[in-house]
């Protein structure tokens, strides 16, 4: 067996199999002879779980499948023929975590970005498309909702919106105090600021709505319609002024990007929860684990759009004062999401 | 028809630790037996972990107030759009720092080659896929990493989230403490409602967490004088009939094993007392003095015997085994 790597004898292997000549027992002399590949793996293994890749040889490396191989098939006759236990277990504690490092995580991290960002993040869009339709749907009636409930009962808006001292937007105010909530000089400074606490604040809530898509994507429904009936009742505080198309571009400038992002989130949680609910022939926790899975690709993504929304609400807003130029903004901004989404189909939406 | 997790399947129940194990099937075609980390095990190293995490917190605020308090020195308003920049660009920095030390943490370390946080690393254990329905085993996917760590958020985030909230908004804290506790409290008991002691997070991405099991290869023990039945103290050759290695089996092999491994300050005591049980077992009058080297002899022998047995399909269990 040894045989297989006969390169790499030095001098102290050939001693241990002098003696192996001694032992008197041919399970003893079985393992004299392999010992030195299963301690040269051992090294090999210990290296890469301590991540000191590089304080390994390239022989080393490229012997790390052919050590492996040997290792299982030592171990495989060492079950059936010796009843050393301290050596069985030895193999057997070095075959597992051989194992988790020959077949650990698939690629690198960098592989692993660019199969992201060239399509597989795309890719797992689209394979949730339904869920994101169901999302979609749900938000379109939260909002609806929202703007009925306020429209019939204005208490309704307090509710939805916890007043807080010197909001303007509350019901009942003027034309010229609405227009300045939208178009305020605002302070140039502090954005980034501003933008790092609404991305990591978005980042939580979005993150919400998927994990809890764990209790059959329920709670995740209500979140959605809870987040997008506060929508619906700005959008109505603003239409009794006329002012819903300035409203829509204040929005459109992050909220293309940011809704996007909270209906992907939704959309994921919907999917965990209908795998959940109705597995098919799947068992429940392997339909669970096949829709984390894929939406988890999502969720990475969801993550990186709130990053893109945040820096919007804090800058480009802020320094882009029509409705016009936010309106474009806004509408470019969904036309990119939607053509990388649906139409770029890259490489890396093979797996 | 899908069986749901607290389900179990049908046949007799294992205990102790076997309970705990279980067999996957790689592509080689080798059975690996994977031993399930305790609970205690998970909620310490989730505990060393929290610590961990809160103590880097700590520093990074510290480190970035006092950057702040150092930038503000010997001005009394920062007018300065310089300063105001640096203030603004450190309390950009603690935001992300609040958000990305506990989502990036588990992924990170949970992503490497062991597997594992350094909490699980302490405590020997680490992830890993969980297999097919067949027992094949299974790679452990980047997403899998995520999915499971994401629902970490509404496990134990959440609640703190939950009562943070209510003080903040200075409402009825006792209903959300204890709407926070039983949210906590249905999680929590989550890895105790099914077998494999699956966190949500696990259900959600196919892991498990495992012991990594670590032992040094002992010495081949049929090496040197004693192995060849002669004492070196006494020069005496021992040799064993057929008839007296027969009594004993594989168990009792094994016990042998570890008492001649055994190097502790007991092991004089242990080798005198399982000698004279031998002793009497194949009467043998024992000797004093000579406990080691009449052990390995009758060990090697006795292991010889049933390896022969076991190349041969014959194999004897312990000493009430016929075979």
């Amino acid at each position: 067996m040894s045989t297989i790597l006969p390169r790499w004898f030095s001098r102290r292997d050939t001693a241990a199999i002098a003696a192996a000549q001694q032992a008197s027992l041919r399970s003893d002399r079985f393992r004299l002879e392999r010992e030195a590949d299963w301690r040269r793996l051992e090294t090999i293994v210990a290296r890469i779980e301590a991540g000191r890749l590089r304080a390994i040889s390239d022989d080393d490396l490229v012997a790390l499948p052919a050590l492996y191989r040997t290792l299982v098939s030592s171990l495989s006759v060492a079950r059936d023929t010796t009843l050393d236990a301290a050596t069985l277990a030895y193999l057997e504690a070095l075959a597992q975590r051989a194992w988790f490092v020959v077949y650990g995580p698939e690629i690198t991290f960098r592989g692993w970005l660019r199969r992201f960002f060239g399509g597989g993040w795309s890719a797992a869009v689209r394979a949730i498309g339904p869920d994101i339709l169901i999302a979609l749907a749900i938000m379109i009636i939260g909002t609806v909702i929202g703007w009925l409930l306020v429209a019939n009962d204005p208490d309704w808006f307090y509710a939805l919106m916890p007043a807080q001292p010197g909001d303007p937007r509350v019901p009942g105010a003027s034309h010229a105090a609405l227009l300045g909530s939208l178009f305020g000089k605002g302070q140039k400074s502090g954005l980034a600021m501003f933008a790092a606490y609404l991305f990591s604040n978005n980042a939580q809530v979005s993150i919400l709505c998927f994990a809890l898509g764990f209790a059959f994507g329920l709670p995740t429904i209500l979140l959605l319609v809870h987040n997008t009936a506060l929508l619906g009742a700005l959008l109505w505080l603003y239409h009794g002024q006329g002012l819903t198309l300035d409203l829509i571009g204040w929005l459109s400038v992050h909220g293309t990007t940011e809704l996007f992002a909270i209906m992907l989130a939704g959309a994921s949680g919907i999917h965990i929860g209908r795998a959940m609910a109705f597995p098919g022939q799947r068992a429940v926790l392997d339909a669970a684990a096949q829709a984390g899975r894929r939406t988890a690709t999502v969720m990475i993504g969801v993550v990186l759009m709130l990053i893109v929304a945040g820096l919007l609400e804090g800058f480009a807003r802020q320094l882009i004062n029509a409705t016009a130029p936010r309106l474009m903004l806004g509408g470019a901004m969904l036309v990119w999401w939607l053509g990388y989404f649906f139409i770029y189909r890259g490489k890396g939406a093979r797996r | 028809m899908a069986r749901w997790p607290w389900q179990r399947a049908t046949g007799a129940r294992p205990v102790g630790k076997a309970r705990r194990t279980r067999e996957v099937v790689t592509a080689e075609g080798l059975r690996l037996t994977l031993t399930l980390a305790p609970r205690g095990s998970r909620v310490a190293a989730l505990l060393i972990d929290l610590v961990m995490m809160f103590m880097i917190m700590l520093a990074t605020g510290v480190v970035l107030s006092r950057l702040s308090h150092g930038a503000f020195a010997g001005v009394r308003k920062p007018q300065n759009a310089g300063l105001q920049g640096l203030i603004e660009t450190l309390q950009v920095l603690w935001i992300l720092a609040l958000f990305l030390v506990p989502n990036v943490w588990f992924v990170w370390f949970e992503l490497g080659a062991r597997g594992a946080t350094p909490g699980k690393r302490l405590l020997g254990i680490r992830i890993a896929a969980r297999p097919a329905r067949d027992g094949t085993a299974a790679r452990l996917k980047a997403e899998a990493v995520i999915a499971r760590n994401l629902l970490r958020n509404i496990e134990l985030f959440m609640p703190v989230v939950f009562i943070a909230g209510a003080l903040n908004a200075g409402s009825d804290t006792t209903l959300a403490g204890w709407a926070a506790l039983v949210w906590f409290g249905i999680f929590a008991l989550f890895p105790f409602l099914n077998r494999d002691a699956l966190r949500g997070g696990d259900v959600i991405a196919g892991t498990w967490v495992v012991e990594v099991p670590r032992h040094r290869l002992g010495d081949a023990m049929s090496l040197g004088q004693g192995a060849q039945g002669i004492s070196t103290l006494t020069g005496a050759q021992y040799r064993f009939s057929e008839a007296e290695l027969a009594i004993y089996g594989e168990y009792e092999l094994q016990v042998l094993e570890r008492v001649l491994r055994d190097t502790s300050q007991a092991q004089a005591k242990a080798l005198q007392d399982v000698s004279q049980a031998i002793c009497a077992k194949i009467g043998w009058t024992s000797g004093a003095g000579d406990e080691r080297a009449f052990l390995e002899a009758y060990y090697t022998q006795l292991r010889a015997r049933l390896e022969t047995g076991m190349r041969l399909g014959k194999r004897k269990a312990d000493k009430h085994d016929g075979g």
